[in-house]
């Protein structure tokens, strides 16, 4: 699966998450189940951008607490997710459009800060 | 039941519903109106519209809609575009609201927030009402009414949908004339969109941040029971014993209903028959309407058993689990886990499965899964695979384990299931939005006990658009049909049957030409035409083209088996069989597609295809089985 960090892209979306972006790229997809993580970034595959904000919505945005929590058999496709308080079932592709980090990464300082910031 | 129509309501206040989906808004809307609603389409669009009303402690009557759930105002379905329509006055036909009650999941705050934001963005007066809020106390999740609607601005009441008594301060509050009359709030510039989304949502996380609820939700009892359930193994071992149990009762306990059924519509036929004179009245109204119409009615238990299962499985939690057990097994033909659902109800009858296909949220998926439907054996189907397994097919032991007959059934289910997966995958390869892949993004939500009532509710409903949409085109078709097959009246010292010198048998005796390289004779051919009303009414116009008039029908469905036992030949019989697996038999089903795809073109492409995958199958068994010296 191709690491799908670019920092070039959706400057707006990062909130100063740059940093850590470029630390580890590990997506969804490929976490471990049972990890929890935080959301450090989301982004659409080109030819569907709209996947984008329909994972926002459903609550994938950045510094989300994630974890994964079981694959399908066969091939691991589709999964179960937790999101915050809610599960959803994603494809591995939409599961790769979501990066991850360990969720000490997200700092309650650095929190904080995009608060600040949105304020 | 309070049978009026939209336009009796008295023009009160308009309030509408609209949460996130699986919030609860449906229970607190059945919480509300109890029985008092109506269900319809939006105007134009084939998106399922709720109305219904109530009366408050004070006497104020308040209309009710409860719209499609929705996650955002950025529709991604049609339900969820009808959702943002009417919530800013542009849907047709509908008033703009003068209430909006944001139904919100207290389990699952930070998602449904966003919406209350939203809503409250456009300029809408709102109320929150915070759904669930035993469960989320259950969870650890104790949240003041009071504290979030300091910090939301609007005014906040708890709710418990599934309590009688849960929705009571929800009432007090519609009940006082305030919440009517607060000021708007200001309309937020449209234009800025992605900037005062990105703004809401560190709004929520503020809010959420203040009142501290910002973690991620410890274990819960659904996650112990979705171990299971989603096991790699036991999940799929665990859904076939499901699917087997529910068809084991959906034929079980239908049965006693149906001979009931089947018994008040002969009834009513011999006493309105002994009322009147004979002659075209009577044979109009006997065999036509009240045969054509008992003929649908008796499908009745049989469906309305299946969606209790259905229903009763929605509420709990487990269906969508279902459908992503399944997923993956759908992908490989272009379909997502999404479709199962109204794939199951096809098995009852294709018409609810149509209906349900509503909830499959892209428009590819869905028509996809509309196009195969018909080929899920229906219990329409059954009454004829019974006629021709009991004549032609022998009782027989095979392996000492299964019977022969049965098995024959088993293979016509299967193929079935096989032309609709074929079909699948030829749409999925031959077409270029097939190899896209589609998004699933699918809840799953936490484990419920369904309620009596919530699931009463809905089967009523159901029962009750399945009627009326029926009823309407089995009643021209039956109507039609009769007619075809009784005129011209034969003369009075005709030597056949009457049905053959009719318009019906004069179509089935040109019909046969086609139909001889299947090895059909006339009189099948002319029993073809009738089964376009129902497929059962095959049984029925065999009886009459072979001239068997018996009061008891058993007695005739048994001579009639043995009549064409010892007029057609084995191979016949078997291309009947393929036949009837593939081919658009039911008008009713068309209708449907026609209604819910908006035209006449899929129905058309659906006819099309069925046709001559029918004959193609038909073709090629009474080839082989003439091959193998059945003839």
């Amino acid at each position: 699966m191709p690491c799908l960090c670019r920092n070039e892209e959706n400057k707006e979306k990062d909130l100063g998450t740059n940093k850590q972006a470029d630390a580890a790229c590990l997506t969804l997809d490929r976490a471990t189940i049972g990890d929890t993580l935080a959301v450090s970034r989301v982004e659409a595959p080109e030819q569907s951008p709209e996947w984008g904000r329909w994972l926002e919505e459903i609550g994938f945005v950045v510094g989300e607490p994630v974890r994964l929590m079981a694959r399908a058999i066969p091939g691991g496709d589709p999964m179960v997710v937790r999101v915050g308080q809610s599960t959803f079932a994603l494809r591995r592709v939409e599961a790769a459009c979501i990066s991850v980090k360990p969720i000490e990464a997200f700092a309650a300082s650095s929190l904080d800060q995009v608060v600040l910031e949105a304020a | 039941m309070n049978e009026a129509v939209v336009h009796l309501y008295p023009s009160g206040p308009l309030m509408v519903l609209i949460g996130n989906p699986n919030c609860g808004k449906t229970a607190l809307f059945n919480r509300l109106t109890g029985g008092r609603q109506k269900v319809a389409n939006y105007a134009g669009v084939t998106v399922e519209r709720k109305e219904g009303k109530f009366v408050t402690a004070s006497g104020k009557t308040i209309r009710v809609l409860d719209l499609p759930g929705a996650y955002s105002l950025y529709p991604r379905s049609p339900d969820e575009r009808i959702t943002c329509d009417v919530l800013l006055g542009r849907a047709a036909g509908e008033k703009r609201p003068d209430l909006v009650v944001c139904v919100v999941d207290a389990t699952n705050l930070r998602r449904n927030l966003r919406l209350v934001l939203a809503v409250k963005r456009h300029g809408l007066r709102c109320v929150v009402a915070l759904n669930m809020s035993d469960l989320a106390a259950k969870r650890g999740i104790h949240l003041k009414p009071e504290a979030l609607s300091a910090e939301l601005g609007v005014p906040v009441v708890s709710t418990v949908a599934v309590q009688s008594n849960g929705i009571d301060s929800l009432l007090a509050l519609l009940d006082g004339p305030e919440v009517w009359r607060a000021p708007l709030p200001p309309a937020g510039a449209g234009a800025d969109a992605q900037a005062s989304e990105q703004g809401e949502h560190m709004a929520v996380r503020r809010i959420l941040q203040k009142l501290s609820l910002d973690d991620l939700v410890p274990h819960t009892p659904s996650d112990r029971i979705d171990h299971f359930v989603l096991h790699p193994v036991l999940g799929p071992v665990l859904l076939a014993v499901v699917l087997f149990l529910v068809f084991q009762a959906v034929f079980a306990w239908a049965e006693a209903p149906i001979s009931w059924i089947e018994g008040a519509m002969a009834w009513v036929g011999g006493f309105v028959g002994g009322h009147l004179a004979d002659g075209w009245v009577k044979s109009l109204i006997v065999d036509g309407i009240i045969a054509g119409v008992g003929g649908v009615l008796v499908f009745l238990p049989q469906i309305l058993i299946l969606f209790f299962f259905i229903l009763v499985l929605e509420e709990s939690g487990y269906l969508p689990r279902a459908a992503f057990l399944l997923d993956r097994l759908m992908g490989w033909v272009g379909l997502s886990g999404r479709s199962f659902i109204p794939m199951l109800s096809s098995f009852a009858c294709a018409i609810p499965g149509i209906m349900a296909a509503r909830t499959i949220g892209d428009p590819r998926d869905r028509l996809v899964t509309i196009l195969i439907m018909p080929m899920m054996t229906c219990s329409a189907r059954l009454p004829v695979y019974a006629l021709l397994i009991g004549a032609f097919i022998p009782q027989r032991e095979i392996g000492g384990m299964f019977q022969l007959q049965g098995l024959v059934l088993f293979v016509l289910y299967l193929a079935g299931i096989f032309g609709a997966v074929l079909v699948a995958w030829l749409l999925k390869c031959f077409t270029r939005a097939g190899r896209q892949v589609r998004p699933l993004m699918m809840e799953l939500p936490s484990y419920h006990l369904p309620t009596a009532r919530n699931i009463a509710i809905g089967l009523w409903q159901r029962a009750k658009v399945f009627v009326r949409r029926v009823g309407g085109i089995i009643l021209i078709s039956a109507m039609l049909i009769w007619f075809l097959s009784s005129y011209p009246v034969a003369p009075k010292d005709a030597e056949q049957s009457a049905i053959e010198y009719s318009f019906a048998g004069q179509m089935g005796k040109a019909m046969a030409v086609v139909f001889e390289p299947l090895g059909f004779n006339w009189q099948l051919s002319v029993a073809l035409i009738p089964a376009m009303a129902a497929r059962e009414a095959v049984v029925s116009s065999l009886g009459t083209v072979y001239s068997l008039s018996s009061d008891d029908e058993e007695a005739s469905e048994k001579a009639l088996s043995e009549h064409i036992s010892a007029s057609w030949s084995l191979a016949t019989a078997l291309s009947f069989l393929a036949w009837f697996v593939f081919a658009p038999h039911c008008l009713a089903t068309l209708a449907a597609v026609k209604r819910e795809t908006g035209g006449w073109t899929m129905p058309l492409i659906m006819a099309g295809y069925l046709l001559g995958l029918a004959y193609l199958a038909a073709f090629v068994t009474y080839r082989v089985a003439l091959g193998f010296g059945l003839g």
